[in-house]
């Protein structure tokens, strides 16, 4: 009984706090993404943005859940029910358990894994499922071209992404997040790497279906895509599953090249904020251009998302690749792996 | 070296970063927003919103009931009924108004030789019913009470003009 204690019932209590622990606050973070879109794209449109729930809107997005909490879920007839009903739920959980593996301080990492690169790219690449899956059950014109949009979009986005961490890996030497993060000591990756930190960023957009990249629920053409059927609960988990892997999105731009949870410099008045404080600013500075880009760039054509991602990133992301190999080997900074 | 030049711009992100710039001065500009039921726009004096009926003032409404108002109606939203009253004055015995017809063209005040009809600056008149819509005599004359220093100060503002 001891034994059963200690091994198993105990860590997994701390396990399931651990996670509560970042699952809340992440809750709570896309809740106010989603203000905090409002707001900044009104103030670029000349606009106040929400401002009548609460201080300055700040109850808007619980206002907002609770409305579509209150409706009622519209299963269409002609929908695989079933699949209808799992899609969200996969779009949503598949958008939390990336977490899984963001350090947000030295050491505070729920699963400290070697290959937290690998683990974190076949997580968004299992994102596309959720809404391919919601494009197929939703038996729909519109939903269906929003899922195959996506899942293209996706898929060719995901390769030049690929290579862009390739080459981060090839400056740390490990795949482990946290020493991606504590390589950057000296200079964050995105002084040296700038080109490939631009194809990651815009290539993030694709990725997360954001504007200019949001075909597959552009709504002058297709209504809202692969969700034009879900209502209520089932497309607030969309809803929550998109903008969490906006945040996801913005936290590995961050882990990868702008120093996860450093300080920019290590003095006085800099290394006193803790980790998770800088970790945090910076993903909010992340976010922002995401919003800031979404209320400047009109929507791209489709035949141009495509050319952008297959003739343009693809080629430059390899040429880098090579390039910052044969630097690595020309001057012997070769990262020399510690395990 | 229009080559070099456009190469550069375009590998640089130029364009891209010139509309990023031009959007984030917009965004510490003073907003446009007006916090709509607490603040309200500037109105015209010929704005043309919920109709009235005038009075005189003595108290006699200025309606003659002669129907001009009715006839050019393009929406044929306004119905009036006239016969002589007990002291022999023509009046109308009905007046009404579908507001769920009326286009508000503003033709039947400008038809009207009495300034009797006039479209004035209320515009906050939603109901819940669409019953309520259909505008009666007494539903318009107490309208005319109730607005008419605004309509007669806006009258006056646009007369210069007429």
């Amino acid at each position: 009984m001891a034994d059963f204690w200690n091994f198993y019932a105990w860590p997994t209590i701390i396990i399931v706090l651990q996670i509560v622990a970042i699952v809340v606050p992440l809750l709570v973070a896309v809740a106010y993404l989603t203000l905090a879109e409002r707001k900044v794209i009104g103030a670029i449109q000349l606009r106040k943005g929400p401002n009548v729930v609460g201080w300055f809107g700040l109850l808007q997005p619980f206002a907002d859940g609770l409305k579509l909490f209150l409706k009622e879920t519209v299963v269409p007839s002609g929908a695989n029910r079933g699949v209808f009903i799992i899609a969200p739920m996969a779009t949503f959980v598949l958008s939390l358990v990336a977490w899984a593996v963001i350090p947000f301080d030295a050491g505070m990492v729920l699963a400290d894994i070697n290959v937290g690169v690998l683990y974190l790219f076949a997580i968004s690449s299992l994102g596309v499922y959720g809404i391919v899956m919601a494009g197929w059950a939703s038996n729909s014109r519109y939903a269906f071209l929003g899922a195959l949009r996506s899942a293209a979009q996706m898929v060719s986005y995901e390769v030049s992404i690929g290579f862009v961490i390739i080459t981060v890996l090839l400056c740390v030497g490990s795949l482990n997040l946290s020493e991606i993060v504590l390589a950057q000591q000296g200079m964050w990756f995105f002084i040296p790497l700038l080109p490939m930190f631009v194809v990651f960023f815009i290539s993030g957009l694709a990725e997360t279906n954001r504007s200019p990249f949001d075909l597959p629920e552009g709504e002058s053409e297709i209504v809202a895509g692969y969700m034009v059927e879900y209502s209520s609960m089932v497309f607030a988990l969309f809803f929550l599953g998109e903008y969490a892997n906006m945040i996801l999105m913005s936290a590995m731009t961050c882990v990868l090249f702008l120093g996860g949870w450093l300080p920019p410099f290590d003095i006085a008045p800099f290394n006193w904020i803790p980790g998770p404080i800088w970790f945090a600013l910076k993903i909010a500075a992340v976010l922002f251009l995401f919003l800031w880009v979404r209320a400047t760039m009109p929507r791209y054509r489709y035949d141009q998302l495509m050319r952008l991602g297959w003739k343009v990133f693809l080629p430059l992301s390899l040429i880098w690749v090579v390039l910052t190999a044969g630097v690595l080997v020309a001057t012997g900074w070769i990262p020399v792996t510690s395990r | 070296m229009a080559f070099l030049d456009r190469g550069a711009r375009t590998m640089l992100l130029w364009e891209l970063l010139s509309g990023m710039a031009l959007t984030l001065t917009y965004m510490f500009k003073p907003k446009v927003t007006l916090n709509y039921p607490y603040e309200k726009g500037p109105l015209s004096p010929r704005f043309r919103g919920e109709h009235v009926l005038r009075r005189y003032p003595s108290g006699e409404e200025r309606c003659i009931a002669c129907k001009l108002c009715e006839a050019v109606c393009p929406a044929q939203a306004i119905t009036i009924e006239a016969e002589p009253r007990a002291d022999g004055i023509r009046r109308t015995t009905r007046y009404d108004i579908d507001m769920t017809k009326c286009i508000y063209c503003g033709l039947c005040q400008e038809a009207c030789p009495v300034d009797a009809i006039v479209e004035g600056p209320n515009f906050e008149f939603a109901t819940e019913t669409r019953a309520e819509l259909i505008y009666t005599k007494e539903k318009l004359l107490a309208n005319g009470d109730r607005w008419e220093s605004e309509i007669a100060r806006n009258l006056a503002t646009d007369a210069p003009y007429r």
